[in-house]
């Protein structure tokens, strides 16, 4: 029997947890994974014995070979489903696509995805800037010295070369994004900040400064999934997903077709079809911010602006709090946290208690549709998810 | 995953195909492939065509011309090998045969770099007996 290939509102969000973020040394990564499982299973009222299936992606500050098993044997669950997603940023997303397509298919019922690393506590800042830079190819890109700064450059040079997106539109961006984590108290930075701030931080890689560049942090973070049918069985409100599309274009960014159009138009595409809305009708969205002009380039390519708008529409401040699309309303990986590859899990579990009603002082009058998207590579790996409310469905 | 990222070629594990590539670097040459079946010029170097996927390529003798595609001044080195060079210029290179390979500015201050800027291939021979091909302005 062919399965439905659609995925709309078959599968729910029923459970949503956060670790500590930020410098986290009293618990190594792989024990931080373990952490956010014990703490999604207590915030989705299940006991371990209900998982029958386990995502996960790797550690990089302590990588195991088999490391969704690992995890599985450390809080002892014996899954029917048990896989680690490598996707770079996109890992978490991608691992819900699958996730998702699991369940529909009746692999497994109960889905647990976690995701936790110490890039921050786990190496050295050499470390960090070397694990990550390795995704550079080993013998046409890394012989020439760029860190992951410097590719992100490429991007940010050329977006200002074609469409004259400025340095103090990339620098609305950390605006903004700081303005959201200086109402979350999980943030890691919630000092205000403006134009001027970033514009005088220390430049890493031209055009980028100190402050268009993510946190590197600590932390972890997992969800629950299960069937859309029985999601109602659980403590919380569910959050249904309505739409998913993937989008690979490169991996290498010497490679890519376009160096200011990426595929998160294909994975937006997708996504919105499934769910059957468009970009009007989302109320608020949680984009891949590891770097400032990555936003800007995504909410183009998502349909939030016409192509080359980017930089306007984040200077007129329409991602603030305030603003008609409210952007990373937890601080993103900008100022709230940013571990590495599980760096999206929390503009995932940020856009569930959104969608709950949850998110206290800085909750959205409007939050029944949510868009959230993540990527990985270099502007490489694009995943796409719409998620909604039970009004939404 | 490997967690540390090479300085130089010569650490990374250098795939059989590629070595003709590098083996013209150290005679100053650059060599990039062409398809016999539709003509496409590609880099980096592949088993396969990756506009027609034809296996039938041909490596041919670059004219070494390009332009400046974009470019980013790297001001924190990735590590200590790339310290002392701090800033140093990383690009991409549009080749005048079409593909577009990652490299390094030299020869002019890094802040006169543009997009569109002309560039022509140098050689750089590292300690290591690896030769490394970067631009500088035409």
């Amino acid at each position: 029997m062919a399965a439905d290939p659609s995925l709309r509102g078959r599968v729910a969000i029923v459970g949503a947890a956060d670790t500590e973020v930020g410098a986290v040394t009293r618990l190594g990564p792989n024990e931080l994974c373990a952490d956010a499982i014990l703490r999604v299973l207590a915030d989705a009222g299940l006991a371990r014995e209900q998982v029958d299936g386990l995502v996960t992606c790797n550690s990089m500050a302590a990588p195991l070979l088999y490391h969704a098993e690992a995890m599985a044997e450390y809080v002892g669950i014996s899954p029917a489903y048990c896989v680690s997603i490598g996707a770079g940023g996109g890992t978490t997303f991608t691992a819900l696509h699958q996730a998702a397509s699991a369940i529909a298919n009746g692999i497994c019922r109960t889905v647990v995805i976690a995701m936790a690393d110490s890039l921050r506590s786990g190496l050295t800042p050499e470390g960090a800037l070397a694990v990550q830079a390795s995704s550079g190819h080993p013998e046409f890109e890394r012989p020439y010295g760029a860190t992951v700064p410097a590719y992100y450059a490429l991007i940010a040079r050329a977006h200002m070369h074609e469409f004259g997106t400025t340095p103090e539109q990339l620098a609305a961006v950390a605006v903004s994004a700081r303005q959201h984590a200086s109402r979350n108290p999980a943030a890691t930075m919630r000092e205000p900040i403006g134009v001027e701030d970033v514009l005088r931080s220390r430049m890493i890689a031209d055009p980028l400064h100190l402050l268009d560049c993510s946190l590197v942090s600590d932390g972890g973070a997992a969800v629950v999934l299960a069937a859309a049918g029985r999601a109602r069985d659980f403590p919380h409100p569910p959050v249904y997903l309505l739409g998913v599309g993937e989008g690979h274009s490169h991996e290498h960014i010497s490679q890519a077709r376009s160096l200011t159009t990426s595929a998160a138009v294909d994975s937006g595409r997708r996504a919105y079809a499934m769910a059957g809305i468009g970009p009007g009708d989302v109320d608020f969205a949680e984009l891949y911010d590891c770097f400032t002009p990555v936003v800007i380039v995504e909410l183009e390519d998502l349909g939030f602006c016409a192509k080359g708008e980017g930089g306007p529409f984040v200077a007129e401040g329409c991602i603030a709090p305030a603003g008609r699309l409210p952007v990373n309303t937890h601080g993103g990986l900008l100022s709230h946290c940013h571990p590495g590859n599980p760096g999206s899990m929390f503009a995932l579990t940020e856009a569930v208690r959104q969608i709950r009603r949850e998110a206290g002082p800085r909750q959205l009058a409007r939050a029944d549709l949510a868009l959230v998207h993540g990527q990985g590579g270099i502007m490489s790996s694009h995943c796409t998810l719409v998620l909604g409310s039970e009004a939404a469905r | 995953m490997s967690p540390a990222a090479p300085a130089n070629p010569a650490a990374a594990a250098v795939a059989a195909v590629a070595a003709e590539y590098w083996a013209a670097c150290r005679r100053h040459e650059l060599v990039i492939q062409r398809c016999r079946g539709c003509g496409a010029h590609q880099f980096y170097p592949r088993i396969l065509c990756a506009s027609c996927a034809s296996r039938s390529l041909d490596w041919v003798r670059a004219s070494g011309r390009g332009t400046v595609a974009s470019y980013t001044v790297v001001r924190r080195a990735i590590s200590e090998a790339f310290a002392a060079r701090v800033p140093y210029v990383v690009a991409l290179v549009a080749l005048a045969e079409g593909p577009t390979m990652m490299s390094e500015v030299v020869g002019c201050a890094a802040e006169s770099v543009r997009i569109g800027l002309p560039v022509e291939v140098v050689f750089d021979d590292l300690p290591d007996g690896v030769t490394l091909p970067k631009f500088r302005p035409a």
